[in-house]
């Protein structure tokens, strides 16, 4: 079964000047983790807004456990829990305040659904008395993924929830999502971190307001095109500027302790013709190797395509 | 070498909670020094210090010359900063964005007409000096924002997440002007959360639990703890950590 779909979805903003969803068509099925990878202004939070009847398209139909995101709004907000971008939680209520009334308001308690944000629930218990704004970012991210599962909703809608969060806090809170998936729910959860792509079953890569592709991260690495190749030497900063300006080179892009290269022809000579041009640059220590594209390689590929 | 960031044991107390702990590294000049730490290490405590924002609890700190306690408005003269969440004024334009911080940094008239010239020039912004800093694209809003930040010629430059949230391209055009400020003589200090950006990082300082676990280059951190990319190191470091904010 399709928990969401979305067909043709269009959104403008200050009267058509601003278009910042175009077209997007795509499914998420039940109990599956997808993605939307893209950065600022790419157009994930009007989708995420108007999949939990929030804000009207403008054109296309979408629909949340096969219910018209339009017609049927009432029922979709009862069964869908939905973290913003954005902090929405009550500053001045304490956790625990905060998250009786969000279960109050679902017409249930946090005694009936408790079994469901326990592992979250328990990191959070020592600053239970706590107002909701005193907390730090890392335990404020946790008490809105409590307040959105309190009522046991079918689908997560999940806007941004590790941006700005340091790597060791990522990487929690994406161990959290995988349990909640083995509970059944379906998550739709976005992103501007390309290396968290990989934790999804299936992503979507935007940019904006378009789709790029969407397919499994696997399947998008193995559509890369070319042969990309990780080059270094002792003068990065020279070595970019050199590769950008080399002939045989197509697209030279600094990735880490390497840039990534892929070349203008196929032949197999052509990564010993690189290192005679870099040679000739007088650059040292050089190391020339082929690598499996990252899906930020592939995000490149497809903005410039 | 220049010392342009000297510190001996910086320390900043809130009551019992020590948020930076003695402190002690140099940053050299022309040098690209990666500020990192996982959310709550002390951070944000050690660069408002550093900024003569806030004045320290105990231990000493230069910063491109002047003292931390006695010439703090020196030091914010001699410095540019930048972060995502503080840039910009959204409804003046870019124009006005340029004169008005330009005139906050204390430049002359006949200053800021050349120089806002100048930058509009290289950032190929010609047609868009009119428009509102609101309707650009985050990525231009970026880079003119960091150009902002070094209008006039500052030491040091320090920029607190400078690319977040925007397009891989972006991303590394954004780094393209960092290299073009650093050969102009500029120093950087910059934190960020994406590991590939730490990389491009003459030196790394970690820190973890308000203290400075570790200090090097990225090679010889990945060899110091035996991984393959930054990612690993901060996680090895961080994972540790007992506060978090």
């Amino acid at each position: 079964m399709k928990n969401v779909v979305l067909n043709n979805i269009s959104k403008t903003y200050d009267n058509g000047m601003v278009q910042a969803v175009s077209d997007v068509s795509f499914h998420v099925n039940q109990g599956e983790l997808f993605g939307l990878i893209g950065p600022d202004g790419a157009g994930k939070t009007s989708i995420f807004r108007i999949l939990t009847t929030l804000l009207l398209p403008d054109g296309g139909s979408a629909s949340v456990n096969g219910l018209d995101v339009v017609e049927n709004y009432k029922t979709i907000r009862k069964n869908v829990g939905y973290m913003p971008g954005k902090f929405s939680l009550y500053q001045d209520l304490t956790v625990q305040e905060n998250l009786n009334f969000f279960a109050t308001i679902f017409n249930t308690s946090v005694k009936e659904n408790y079994d469901l944000i326990k592992d979250i629930y328990v990191q959070l218990e020592p600053f239970k008395d706590r107002r909701a704004g005193k907390l730090s970012g890392g335990m404020k991210q946790k008490l809105a993924l409590c307040c959105a599962l309190i009522h046991r909703p079918t689908v997560l809608f999940l806007d941004e929830p590790t941006t700005g969060v340091d790597v060791v806090s990522r990487k929690e809170f994406w161990d959290m999502l995988k349990r909640l998936k083995q509970q059944g729910i379906t998550i739709l959860v976005s992103t501007p971190y390309m290396d968290e792509a990989t934790l999804c079953e299936r992503i979507a890569l935007i940019q904006t307001g378009s789709i790029m592709s969407i397919d499994t991260p696997e399947n998008i690495i193995t559509q890369f095109p070319e042969n990309l190749f990780a080059v270094r030497s002792d003068n990065m900063g020279n070595l970019l500027h050199d590769l950008k300006k080399a002939k045989i080179i197509k697209s030279c892009n600094a990735f880490g302790a390497y840039h990534h290269v892929t070349f203008r022809d196929v032949s197999p000579e052509v990564k010993e013709k690189l290192i005679r041009v870099l040679e000739e640059k007088k650059h040292t220590n050089i190391e020339l190797k082929p690598v499996t594209p990252t899906i930020e390689d592939c995000f490149i590929y497809l903005m410039e395509k | 070498m220049d010392t342009v960031i000297h510190t001996n044991k910086l320390t900043k107390r809130f009551g019992d909670f020590i948020a930076a702990n003695e402190i002690t590294f140099d940053v050299y000049r022309g040098e690209i020094f990666g500020f990192l730490g996982a959310n709550g290490a002390g951070k944000t405590t050690a660069m408002r210090m550093l900024c003569g924002l806030s004045t320290p609890s105990s231990g000493t700190a230069t910063i491109a010359g002047f003292d931390i306690y006695k010439q703090a408005e020196e030091i914010k003269k001699n410095i540019g900063y930048m972060s995502q969440k503080f840039s910009l004024y959204e409804d003046l334009t870019v124009l006005e964005n340029i004169r008005f911080f330009g005139g906050i940094y204390g430049l002359s008239d006949r200053q800021l007409k050349e120089k806002s010239e100048q930058l509009i020039e290289t950032l190929g912004m010609k047609s868009e000096v009119k428009k509102m800093v609101g309707s650009l694209p985050l990525g231009w809003k970026q880079k003119l924002s960091f150009s902002v930040a070094i209008l006039h010629e500052p030491k040091i430059v320090f920029l607190d997440e400078p690319t977040g949230g925007v397009d891989p391209v972006t991303r590394r055009q954004f780094w393209d002007l960092i290299y073009e400020a650093v050969d102009s003589g500029i120093t950087v200090f910059v934190t960020t959360h994406y590991m590939d950006e730490a990389e491009y990082c003459n030196r790394i300082s970690m820190m973890v639990d308000g203290e400075i676990k570790a200090l090097d280059t990225p090679a010889k951190l990945k060899q110091q703890y035996s991984v393959t990319s930054m990612d690993e190191v901060f996680y090895e470091l961080a994972r540790g950590a007992k506060r978090s904010e």
